[in-house]
């Protein structure tokens, strides 16, 4: 039963082969024993569903559990995104997307383990301590949502959903060996999602193939009224068939296919470039020139939107306030302080510093204009490819403290998923092998509003690759 | 003092009557219990996005095309980010660097430009202070929250505390007049800051300036105007220099206290909220405001001057949008005698708000507009003499009802006989001789007592012209 994949327990249950309930507490008694083990264990739940849902609704999703990851709010339940500041705080509401999903028929089964605030690669930033990589316990699971990731690696749950502002969906994924997409930005709602960075958070599923992805991502899409910056998904998300790649384009971009990629992982990529051809896929190179300052106009614009977004945790109406203060300025300070990890508080200094008065030109607006000449670069690249295609990540799961004490290689973790970010533009990672025994993503990237074809490739090549996670599930 | 020109420009911060919140579907408060009207937006809880009022921006609109403003086809929210306890999500959504509506004029004063945001949150501070620094608690009220205001932002076209008072009236009944707001100052859905500044005069050069935050009605805004330019003159009477700060005006003491220092200003690090998207201006939106808009006071101005009236009272009439309704009525009353515009004119804008509460509506009082209109008939029929009209005008006040009956019951209806009023007119002449015999010998200003006399006797009954006449008849003059 655990070894079905999420639309195949869906089939059996309307079938009648398969009992919901039972489906269910046979995940909720894993990830309730991964949250009982906590530090002890993976560390991929922070809170779990006590009891199984009610009886057949008969809608689509037919009761299969979802993980969600703890930045998404759930009414009632805890949402802290990883951090101390909201400590104790069960939101009023749930997000849009969480509410389609179980409108859909998914059941909650719980809230997944994240760097805080969504801001990390390798998941050791969180409140509720580090999650453990189910291929090697000593290795990080990547991040930020690290929680997502490892629970439907080690087969903790059917699938999760995570959030991609940089690379958080599909760098986990990668070093996991999972399925990871993140979606156009604008396709699903952010309502409800603890915001790291509003012109980049785009939820997006994680699942252990391309099928379940395109099943849950069906059941996100879509305007939403409360959700400005949403858009009405232009078609159905269909569950993908291909088996061929005739005629396909992939761009392989020089500049996030060089230097920096470790050899075993540009290996296992260039083998994949090989299944591709044999699938009738014609690989060319491809340019995006400003792909190598992505990074830099990244770690201007995240921190920036995020220096904003969280100064909403003042201690006033909700989760941690910090005792002793002597007066207002005091209270925000020491809240902020003992509330806030080192690495969010690095990013909102970075932030506040790049919008200041006499800097903001020179920082943020700069930022701005890379990111247009990225989007441009894309576009110009698609002319005359279908897709672009890269490893997910440049190096297979790091171990754990190995890049803690050295931000800027943990931020190189993202080198190859946050063009595609700042671009807005859909894109999925499946595992394409491993490298020192090490699962490697390899990163299909698409206009904006390709997803069908996105998921049509990539369920093409997944078949061909035949990739086999049953290591990690134990 | 008296040295110095004063230069003030006002920012005035107008709630917008729409049915709910700038960011949210939040109906606006009108005194409901503390926090009762608010929802994860407005409240700024984490994961909740704002979603622009459209009505806001229609009404915005609206704004723009009144001042004559250029209207941006495409203008962006940004955030505007400060922590206080009344800004829940740390950063206020407003407009920047390119806001909704640019330039304009009303009156004589310049528009800079005319932006959306988002209102604060209430704090009351708990203890004798009534402010954060020294109170005990300090309690947050987020109904009003969220509250869309426009911005109004005038250029330093104003040069007295008075003119300041006067012009911020003419924007209010502008306002009121094209439905955008309530504009009641007391319950701050009109809240004014002036920037000031001092220079010689005959100097285009601008002083170092001052902001005066929030005064909350039409006197504080004009004594606080004063005291701070006289503040200022005084500074630089004695050799000083005007410090950029923004001040705080207490009307009961009226002190002004400084809030911060150019040092201590914020640096709001503005950007764009990347939670909306621009709002595009499309000639729809331009043209559904209009539609909507009734009459400009300015067009009500001009329609008034085609049918007889001097500029002057036209524009009285047109800028206190309720003595225009007044008049209006008044005339389309068809009374017998016909009062003739002008007449009626002066006597809204003269002789009946005098008599009422100050800023009273007329339609509001015991006058009804058909009376008054028949009332300024008769005097301009001299069938009543004018001193006689504004004694029934005193009694309309009072108790309201009919001219023509109150003239009947009073005794005031004008003299007809010549006779009758040169009879007291020699009696008024036998009981003053001095002054008499002044007027005789070319004074004309001795006729006063003799004039008073007659209209003591007549009770007002006489028309001072004629009595004016007899007199200088009987003396030979």
């Amino acid at each position: 039963m655990l070894e079905l994949s999420a639309r195949g327990a869906a089939a059996a249950i309307a079938a009648g082969s398969l009992s919901r309930g039972e489906l269910f507490d046979a995940y909720r008694a894993r990830a309730a024993a991964d949250r009982a083990a906590a530090g002890d264990g993976l560390n991929c739940f922070t809170w779990v569903a006590e009891r199984a849902p009610g009886e057949d609704s008969g809608a689509p999703l037919q009761g299969v559990p979802l993980a969600v990851k703890d930045l998404f709010c759930t009414a009632g339940v805890p949402s802290q995104s990883g951090s101390r500041i909201l400590e104790g705080y069960e939101p009023p509401y749930t997000a849009t997307v969480v509410s389609r999903l179980t409108g859909a028929g998914a059941s909650l089964l719980g809230k997944t383990n994240q760097d805080e605030f969504a801001m990390g690669s390798s998941n050791e930033n969180s409140a509720f301590g580090v999650v453990r990589n189910p291929w090697d316990r000593e290795r990080v699971p990547g991040g930020s949502s690290g929680g997502s990731a490892a629970a439907v690696a080690a087969g903790l749950t059917p699938w999760a959903l995570g959030t991609d502002t940089g690379g958080s969906i599909r760098q986990p994924a990668a070093l996991c060996g999972i399925v990871g997409l993140k979606p156009t930005y604008g396709s699903v709602s952010r309502y409800g999602m603890i915001a790291f960075a509003s012109s980049l958070d785009q939820a997006g599923p994680l699942t252990r193939d391309v099928g379940d992805a395109a099943l849950l991502l069906r059941h996100m899409v879509g305007r939403d009224a409360c959700d400005a910056t949403s858009l009405e998904f232009p078609q159905q998300i269909e569950l993908p068939t291909a088996e061929r790649l005739d005629g396909m384009r992939l761009g392989v971009p020089e500049e996030l296919t060089g230097e920096g990629i470790e050899p075993g992982v540009l290996q296992a990529f260039r083998h994949t470039l090989e299944q591709a051809q044999e699938l009738g896929a014609e690989v060319q190179s491809a340019h995006l020139p400003h792909a190598p300052h992505a990074l830099s106009a990244y770690y201007v614009i995240a921190p920036a939107e995020a220096s904003s977004n969280l100064a909403r945790f003042d201690g006033v109406r909700y989760g941690f306030r910090a005792e002793g203060a002597s007066d207002l300025l005091d209270m925000y300070t020491r809240t902020r302080h003992d509330g806030f990890g080192a690495e969010v508080k690095r990013r909102i200094m970075l932030g506040t510093y790049a919008l200041s008065s006499g800097y903001y030109d020179a920082y943020y607006g700069r930022a701005q204009r890379v990111r247009t000449k990225i989007s441009e670069d894309f576009r110009t690249a698609f002319q005359s490819v279908d897709f672009i295609v890269t490893p997910t990540s440049p190096t297979v799961a790091f171990r754990l403290g190995e890049r803690t004490g050295e931000p800027l290689s943990m931020y190189l973790s993202d080198y190859c998923t946050v063009p595609m970010s700042l671009a807005g533009i859909p894109a999925i990672s499946i595992p394409c092998g491993l490298s020192e025994g090490l699962p490697v993503g390899f990163q299909i990237a698409g206009p904006a509003f390709s997803e069908n074809r996105l998921l049509a490739a990539a369920h093409a090549l997944e078949q061909a690759i035949g990739f086999d996670g049953g290591a990690a599930r134990g | 003092m008296s040295d110095y020109e004063a230069v003030i420009g006002l920012e005035i911060h107008v709630q917008l009557a729409t049915a709910t919140k700038m960011f949210c579907g939040c109906e606006l408060s009108f005194g409901e219990p503390p926090n009762t009207r608010t929802c994860a937006v407005c409240l700024g809880l984490p994961g909740s996005l704002p979603v622009a009022n459209a009505r806001a921006v229609h009404l915005g609109l609206t704004i723009g095309l009144a001042l004559g403003s250029q209207l941006a086809p495409r203008s962006i929210f940004h955030r505007k980010n400060y922590f206080y306890p009344d800004l829940p999500k740390g950063y206020q959504i407003s407009q920047y660097d390119e806001p909704l509506c640019r330039g304009g004029r009303l009156g004589e004063v310049r528009i800079h430009r005319v932006h959306l945001e988002e209102d604060a949150a209430k704090l009351i501070h708990v203890g004798s202070s009534g402010r954060i620094h020294g109170s005990g608690a300090s309690i947050v009220d987020f109904n009003r929250g969220g509250t869309p205001l426009a911005e109004i932002v005038t250029e330093p076209d104003l040069r007295s505390p008075e003119q300041a008072s006067e012009w911020l009236k003419l924007l209010r009944t502008t306002l009121r007049q094209l439905g955008v707001s309530d504009v009641n100052m007391e319950e701050g859905s009109l809240r004014c800051d002036a920037n000031i500044s001092l220079r010689e005069p005959g100097t285009s050069e601008l002083g170092v300036k001052t902001e005066l935050k929030n005064m909350n009605s039409f006197r504080f805004i004009e004594r606080g105007i004063r005291a701070e330019i006289a503040r200022q003159g005084s500074v630089l009477s004695e050799g000083g220099q005007v410090l950029q700060e923004t001040l705080h005006f207490d009307p009961g003491s009226g002190a002004i206290t400084s809030l911060r220092s150019k040092e201590e200003a914020h640096d709001y690090r503005y950007f764009p909220e990347p939670d909306l998207l621009p709002v595009a201006i499309d000639d729809g939106m331009i043209e559904a405001a209009r539609s909507a808009m009734s009459e400009l006071p300015a067009e009500r101005a001009g329609r008034f001057v085609k049918i007889g009236l001097s500029a002057e009272t036209a524009h009285q009439l047109a800028f206190r949008g309720e003595l225009g309704d007044y008049f209006e009525e008044a005339l389309a009353a068809d009374v017998e005698p016909a009062a003739q515009p002008q007449a009626l004119a002066n006597w809204i804008v003269g002789e009946l708000p005098g008599r009422l509460d100050d800023g009273e509506d007329p339609a509001g009082s015991r006058v009804q507009a058909r009376a008054l209109a028949l009332l300024v008939g008769l005097v301009q029929a001299k069938r009543v003499s004018v001193g006689a009209g504004r004694q029934v005008l005193d009694t309309l006040v009072a108790e309201g009802g009919d001219p023509l009956a109150i003239v009947e019951a009073e005794g005031l209806a004008a003299m007809d006989s010549d006779d009758e009023l040169a009879g007291v007119v020699a009696a008024a002449l036998a009981a003053n001789a001095d002054a008499a015999e002044r007027v005789r010998e070319g004074n004309a200003k001795a006729i006063g007592p003799i004039v008073g006399h007659v209209m003591r006797e007549t009770k007002g009954r006489a028309d001072g012209t004629e009595v004016a006449r007899l007199v200088n008849e009987q003396l030979g003059v």
